[in-house]
């Protein structure tokens, strides 16, 4: 089948992108349409004492100005974060109070004061910089490793010393013992940088109170609009769930950052009951710096210990992680559950522990960012592991080689069981791939031109697929990580699957649409993915985690089961047949052996017309799945970087760049390239380009394009892909999930490369030209004296 | 909201008196500095008056000794243009290296100069050619032209009609981008004219576009990248921000210094 | 000043359009035109989301006043193809997984339009340079690129069957 599983088919979606006919959030009016600005807190902490308004609302097309106060006396509710950690003494963490807009304190530049309602959008925000703020300044806490100090600023009054969990993973005695009988001794203190997720569509929002029916609309850039209706109705009393709608329209990009419920889609909900209008919010890129989630933040001092054939005895990571000023959706999870569960990488260790200390600071929230939580643990396990092989004087291949895991399932120290995997393959084919054999002598000719050579590994296992419900319930998640899907035939044969995914650049309506046409041979033209819109579709969990594919597409699988299982059933008596004996093949159902058929679209409509069913089955041809994994999935890979570095300025230039992937099964290997692609250019901008950078105050110093570093066209090279699959045994599809593998595993490998060119494995990300000619000036008496 | 006039007068007599009669008036040309100014509302001019209609103020004019580029001149004409690239390659490599493409379709050499960003590139090559500022009231010489950062010898009801650029034997510019804005965190023009050199650097100095006199001194001497192994840059002097501090600025001045001398050959 | 006319020709046809001068030509696109091809993506004109033909230049709509393009041909990624009669940049786009969100593409796919007009045969490096200010944060730029270099491969073979 030329559409089913496996086949590069070309996307569904693209035509309305390629000719501008996408339809994003900004681009939808409504009648009666308002504009919103908001008035933000100028500075990182400070006492809120009032706002003078009445110059603002005399201006042209004011409509109204709306504060905190007033939203709290309406009863909206305070913002909720969906994971509850438990620190080590067993206590329950500790986090400070997030209103949508500020009702005393604002905690970080950008924190939301007031709501300003105008006729257009550059009225609003004239008017919202004419608000008046009375406030008294109070000292700040910025800084992620000045947190915990005596004597930091207090974030919030009921969180003593800033900190919301102090919380831990694995076996501290036992790694202790490892450590002190250890051959050789690894240590390493690493930033994990604060970074910007920068989808390119900036957060909007369209709130449509209708005053008739008590009823109101949202189209929102949401990676999860159930979740949206589900939290703006039952925790922040916005309106029943009923009475809401939410609609994610086309998403331009998530990366994690429209995950979360922000208080400016609320607010312009309860702005639109309030002005009886629609209210456009639409961020700019400013906003977006000042107020989108960000991602990463952590610093983190880890010991890693060695036996002497070079066998990891023990691993020890001691972690401050920056939540930012208020706790977002699934910011204490981050760096807990998704992070110190993967501590033991794709290696065999014997003893793992994991402190990870959240702190709140006078930033903007921090939460999960393309990774989460994965991309931290990898980072930090495959510098040591580079840093290890570089101080035994081995192979840093050969090391990881030595420490590989090899059979699976495979139960590690801290909670996880991997599904399966090849690392030996996937180093082997990428150790060819980038002619790590040729290096030496491409070092050498590139020195011959002043250039300094640097090669880097990472080999890395991701955890996807969020996850098993009873299991995250158990670790203080407060949803269930399942997911939905309703497959329809039409009377016509037609298919409609309607998933609660939610595609934002990931091709569903592409990939989900191959599903059936692989499984009934019906061409993919006749299948389409509905998503997005919880008055069309069933409650869902939504896109996040690389789920779409072992979770999504396996709750579609189990309803197209379901659809095979009841059309057989119809053809079977249709054709006088045993179900036993039919096959499904090119749109017919056949009984093998035989010329007896029937095209597709007949059990279709034999199902809807049900003039002749089977004693006692319903009419119609419509079922629903919810999938729940019984675990997570584990794509694992081998990534090499080759740099370039200029000593004279220390530019470094990625001259090849291999990544060999296990995503298990492949659905569409363009769209899976594509994500590999986009994911590993995050990982290079995370680890050469991007950092968020605050001044001592609390200002955000990188809030714009001119100073935040995005890679472009002319920063990365092409990459030379493969991949080698180890389907999961776990999900009907074998399916590992491939959204995030990039972001994860390419930061620790360009850091690798760049330290091995330069000599010196002093330097955090980003590595920019700056940071990486410091470093070689540091070594420069040292290689000057050799 | 404040109201803005828009102007396109069609003679340079024109332009200066809808800019002396307006209370903050700018003057449009490509705008790709003050429209964003205006959209972070940094600036919020009363009037704007468009230059870019007055005959005369695009193009390229060889009187043999000087080339002479209309203020109006975008920085992908100077960069395509056949004359520039035949007697200033080192101006045209410039002007087709600022921005990115669009940035350059619109952008244009009289808006750079005035505005005066201390990471433009323009100013190097206006002061590293010795060139001569020509405005709707005098001609200023391009050392008595940028005085610190964003300002110059301007005045406010002052437009920029003109530049014109000596003709150099050798003369080339080496820019260091800034990786998230492209602007230059160090950009270097050299020039060599009848046995005397000047060396304008931007983007790095703490206080805009300077000469330096003791490589200018060294290259007099002799025209060779050599020659700057003994020059100083004083990383004091320099521009400290996120992106790099002194000592790499002082140092990238010394590195493009020497490419933009091996470029000019 | 208050609100002007202005006569600007969008995708071959004459519009008036009422203005304040301060208005840039993206607002006058998307709201007033009902182009919404052409996106917002920043303020300070790095990420090209807006990029519009003018005149035979790429220019970044955000960065112009509608007063500035009185008279001039302006064309948006509306006017380079339809869903039934698509360009070929379009075409190889789609063939070439050059997009995933798709909000970036239709700037994309205009600024690439006007890059194989001012070179038709263009190397890999000369791609990237030449769409260094278009910022696309899904794709890593390999399928852009290679979708641009197919259309150009594409579009000089039918140059040279039609000569």
């Amino acid at each position: 089948m030329s559409d089913g599983i496996g086949a590069r088919v070309k996307r569904k979606e693209d035509k309305r992108f390629i000719t501008g006919k996408g339809k994003y959030t900004d681009d939808i009016r409504t009648e009666n349409q308002a504009y919103a600005a908001f008035v933000r807190c100028p500075v990182a902490h400070a006492k809120i004492n009032g706002i003078n308004a009445d110059a603002a609302l005399a201006m042209e097309g004011v409509i109204a100005i709306h504060t905190g106060p007033e939203m709290k006396e309406d009863g909206i509710g305070d913002m909720i974060t969906g994971w509850a950690i438990t620190s080590k003494d067993g206590s329950p963490m500790n986090c400070g109070v997030w209103n949508p807009m500020v009702t005393t304190y604002g905690r970080y530049v950008g924190d939301a004061i007031a709501i300003v309602v105008a006729e257009t959008q550059a009225q609003a925000r004239a008017a919202a910089e004419a608000v008046e703020l009375d406030y008294e300044e109070l000292p700040a806490t910025v800084f992620t490793g000045d947190a915990l100090n005596d004597g930091a600023a207090q974030v919030h009054e009921n969180v003593p010393g800033n900190m919301i969990y102090d919380w831990e993973i694995g076996d501290e005695a036992k790694a202790n013992a490892g450590l002190a009988n250890a051959h050789h001794v690894t240590e390493l203190e690493m930033v994990n940088n604060r970074l910007s997720p920068n989808p390119m569509e900036p957060r909007s929002a369209v709130a449509i109170y209708d005053e008739a029916e008590d009823h109101y609309t949202l189209y929102t850039t949401s990676q999860n609009p159930h979740v949206a209706r589900l939290v703006l109705s039952a925790f922040y009393n916005v309106a029943p769930e009923h009475k809401l709608r939410v609609i994610a329209p086309d998403v331009g990009g998530g990366f994690g950052s429209k995950i979360y419920i922000y208080p400016e889609e609320i607010t312009c909900l309860w702005a639109s009951m309030k002005t009886g209008r629609s209210v456009k919010w639409t961020s700019d890129r400013t906003e977006a710096f000042l107020t989108d989630a960000h991602g990463r933040d952590h610093v983190t001092k880890a010991t890693m210990g060695f036996d002497a054939d070079g066998r990891i005895v023990a691993f020890k990571t001691d972690t401050i992680a920056n939540i930012g000023a208020y706790v977002s959706l699934f910011a204490t999870v981050t760096p807990t559950y998704l992070h110190g569960t993967l501590l033991s990488g794709c290696y065999d260790m014997p003893a793992i522990y994991g402190n990870v200390k959240a702190v709140h600071t006078n930033t903007a929230p921090v939460d999960a960012y393309r990774g989460a939580g994965r991309p931290e643990a990898t980072y930090t396990i495959e510098r040591m592991m580079e840093t290890a092989a570089r101080e035994m004087g081995m192979d840093p291949a050969e090391l990881r080689r030595k420490n590989f895991i090899n059979e699976f399932p495979y139960q590690t120290e801290v909670i996880l069981q991997y599904d399966s995997g090849d690392y030996h393959k996937l180093l082997d084919m990428a150790q060819k791939e980038a002619d790590v054999a040729g290096f030496e002598a491409r070092k050498a000719e590139a020195a011959s031109r002043g250039k300094l050579r640097g090669i880097g590994y990472s080999t890395f296992v991701e955890a996807c697929g969020l996850a098993p419900s009873a299991a995250v319930g158990s670790l203080g998640s407060a949803v269930g990580l399942w997911e939905s899907a309703e497959v329809r035939v039409n009377p016509v044969g037609t298919i409609e699957i309607l998933t609660g995914s939610h595609s934002h650049g990931q091709s569903h309506q592409t990939t989900f649409a191959q599903l059936a046409a692989d499984r009934f041979g019906v061409p993919i033209d006749n299948v389409q993915v509905i998503h997005g819109d919880t008055d069309k579709v069933q409650f869902g969990m939504g896109t996040y985690g690389s789920r779409s594919g072992p979770v999504g597409m396996s709750a579609i699988m189990k309803a197209l089961d379901k659809v095979e299982a009841k059309a057989k059933k119809i053809a079977a008596h249709t054709l006088e047949a045993s179900e036993d004996d039919l096959v499904i093949e090119n749109g017919e159902v056949k009984v093998a052996g035989t010329d007896k058929k029937m095209a597709w679209h007949e059990i279709g409509l034999a199902a809807y017309i049900a003039h002749n069913l089977p004693e006692g089955m319903e009419p119609g041809l419509k079922e629903t799945a919810f999938f729940d994994p019984v675990n997570f999935s584990f794509p694992s890979g081998a990534l090499i970087c080759e740099v370039e570095v200029d000593p004279d300025t220390g530019v470094t230039e990625i001259v090849k760049f291999t990544a060999v992937d296990d995503f298990g099964t492949i659905i569409n290997p363009m769209v899976v390239e594509g994500q590999v692609h986009g994911g590993v250019t995050q990982g290079i901008g995370q680890a050469m380009l991007e950092g968020v950078v605050h001044d001592e105050s609390g200002q955000l110093l990188t809030a714009s394009y001119m100073d935040y570093a995005m890679p472009r066209a002319d920063d990365v090279p092409s990459y030379t892909l493969d991949h080698n699959s180890t389907p999961s045994p776990l999900n009907p599809l074998g399916i590992k999930g491939c959204g995030e593998a990039g972001a994860i595993g390419s930061p620790p490998a360009v850091i690798n490369a760049i330290t091995d060119a330069i000599g010196n494995n002093d330097l955090d990300m980003p590595a920019t030209p700056s940071k990486v000619w410091a470093a070689l000036q540091a070594v420069k008496p040292a290689m000057a004296a050799e | 909201m404040y109201d803005t006039n828009y102007h396109k007068p069609s003679s340079v007599a024109d332009a200066v008196s809808a800019l002396s009669g307006a209370e903050d008036g700018k003057v449009l040309a490509g705008g790709q500095t003050l429209l964003p100014t205006m959209k972070q509302h940094l600036a919020a001019p009363s009037d704007l008056v468009d230059i870019r209609a007055i005959p005369g103020m695009v193009g390229v004019d060889d009187d043999g000794d000087a080339l002479t580029i209309g203020a109006a001149t975008t920085h992908a004409e100077v960069a395509a243009d056949p004359t520039v690239n035949a007697k200033l390659p080192g101006l045209a490599k410039l002007a087709g290296g600022i921005g990115d493409p669009a940035v350059r379709h619109m952008g244009t050499i009289g808006g750079s100069v005035a505005n005066n960003d201390p990471a433009a590139d323009y100013p190097a090559a206006v002061l590293g050619l010795g060139a001569t500022v020509i405005t709707s009231k005098r001609e200023i010489a391009a050392d008595d032209f940028f005085e610190g950062m964003f300002t110059t010898a301007l005045e406010d009801d002052e437009i920029i009609t003109a530049i014109r650029f000596p003709l150099a034997s050798k003369a080339a510019y080496a820019k260091f981008p800034n990786p998230a804005s492209r602007y230059a965190m160090a950009g270097v023009f050299v020039a060599e004219s009848g046995g005397s050199v000047r060396v304008a650097v931007t983007g790095a100095g703490a206080d805009g576009v300077f000469r330096h006199e003791g490589m200018e001194n060294a290259l007099s001497g002799q025209f060779s990248e050599s020659a700057l192994d003994y020059t100083d840059v004083d990383a004091g002097d320099m521009l400290s921000d996120l992106h790099g501090d002194g000592a790499y600025r002082a140092n990238l001045v010394k590195v493009m210094a020497k490419r933009a001398v091996a470029k000019a050959g | 000043m208050g609100k002007q006319h202005y006569q600007i020709n969008v995708n071959g046809e004459a519009k008036d359009v009422l203005a304040e001068p301060r208005e840039l030509l993206i607002h006058t696109l998307r709201e007033q035109l009902e182009l919404t091809g052409p996106h917002i993506g920043c303020e300070t004109s790095h990420c090209g989301a807006c990029t519009v033909d003018i005149d035979g230049k790429s220019v970044k709509s955000c960065t112009v006043f509608t007063a500035q393009v009185a008279g001039k041909d302006i064309t948006t990624i509306e006017g380079l193809g339809s869903p039934d009669g698509m360009h070929v940049l379009q075409e190889k786009f789609r063939e070439h997984h050059g997009l995933q969100c798709g909000y970036c593409t239709p700037g994309m796919i205009t600024r690439a339009h006007r890059l194989l007009q001012e070179n038709p045969s263009p190397t890999e490096e000369e791609v990237r340079f030449g769409m260094a200010g278009n910022l696309c944060r899904c794709t890593g730029y390999q399928n852009i690129v290679k979708s641009i270099l197919a259309a150009a491969a594409e579009m000089n073979a039918a140059k040279e069957a039609a000569e």
